[in-house]
């Protein structure tokens, strides 16, 4: 998983490149809270563009990840999500608290590139 | 002529596609990504579509995890995989000899999980229940448990426009 902060905006985009499934999800977890607590974001973005697998554990990894900027005044966001994971983000209900976003909108390509 | 056409179709496939496969591996959570891509590995002689592979490939994930963290919790023990096509459809079992299931229908409930703190979210059951056909589940308390699910590959059939044994057939 690769991740950059953007000072200016406060805006800390992951861009996740493993498959997600219990065995990866430790190592997503732990860099992910570790960067939230360095940077102190207040907004936290998952790019989903380069996982080609997700399972259940990816649920539990953004609920995880949605409750600890919470708790640090963060918001969390999901980016190009395919339809099969949408589908299981769908199922589990989070998508009612975590919103989908699009990282290729020009807001976000004009600061980011 | 547009019936004869069906039936060869269908007489290849029948006779084509019968097969099984087994595989057993230790409990640990690295051979999750092992278990799904073989499964779908040899589902795929089934023609599927990169969606109804992906189908397959999230229900064995679920499965296989299922048996690792709660079948032999942090224990170690095997995890055996059986599948077989036939025709169109792929019959998957996925078993352990852990810990069992008290109350089947409970542990299938939405959000149900028994393992809160380690960020699982209780949606295993309902994911595969909702991407195969079928899912049924046995367990015995301290015997394991044995998960079995299908699902026909629709592809099979709508992908078989040229057929070149139609056409030699009707040459002669
Ligand atoms: N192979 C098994 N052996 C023993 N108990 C199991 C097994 N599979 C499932 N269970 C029980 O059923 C419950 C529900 O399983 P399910 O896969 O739906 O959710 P989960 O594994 O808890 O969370 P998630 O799959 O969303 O990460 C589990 O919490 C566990 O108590
Ligand atoms: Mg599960």
């Amino acid at each position: 998983m690769e991740s950059k902060f953007y000072e200016e905006d406060k805006l800390l985009i992951f861009r996740i490149t493993d498959e997600i499934d219990d065995f990866s999800v430790q190592k997503i977890r732990r860099r992910a809270d570790y960067d939230i607590e360095r940077y102190m974001p207040r907004k936290v973005i998952f790019d989903f563009n380069r996982v080609t697998f997700m399972d259940s554990a990816g649920i539990g990894l953004i609920i995880g990840r949605y409750k600890f900027a919470k708790m640090l005044g963060s918001t969390v966001e999901l980016s190009n999500l395919t339809s099969s994971i949408k589908k299981i983000f769908e199922m589990s209900g989070i998508l009612r608290l975590i919103p989908i976003t699009n990282l290729e909108d020009e807001k976000y390509i004009n600061k980011i590139g | 002529m547009k019936n004869l056409n069906i039936y060869i179709k269908e007489k290849k496939m029948k006779s084509e596609i019968e097969n099984e496969m087994k595989l057993e591996f230790i409990s640990k959570s690295a051979n999750e990504a092992f278990a799904r891509i073989t499964v779908a590995a040899f589902a795929s002689q089934l023609d599927p579509t990169i969606e109804e592979l992906a189908d397959i490939k999230t229900a064995v994930s679920e499965a296989v995890t299922n048996c690792i963290i709660h079948g032999y919790d942090k224990k170690q023990g095997i995890v055996k995989i059986f599948a077989r096509l036939k025709e169109n459809e792929i019959l998957i079992e996925i078993s352990d000899k852990g810990k069992g299931i008290e109350n089947i229908d409970i542990a299938k409930e939405p959000l149900y999980t028994t393992k809160p703190n380690l960020e699982r979210s209780g949606m295993g059951f309902t994911i595969m229940e909702s991407f195969m056909d079928e899912v049924d589940v046995e367990s015995v308390v301290g015997l394991g448990t044995k998960v079995t699910m299908r699902k026909v590959i629709k592809n099979k059939l709508e992908n078989e426009e040229s057929d070149d044994e139609f056409e030699m057939i009707t040459k002669e």
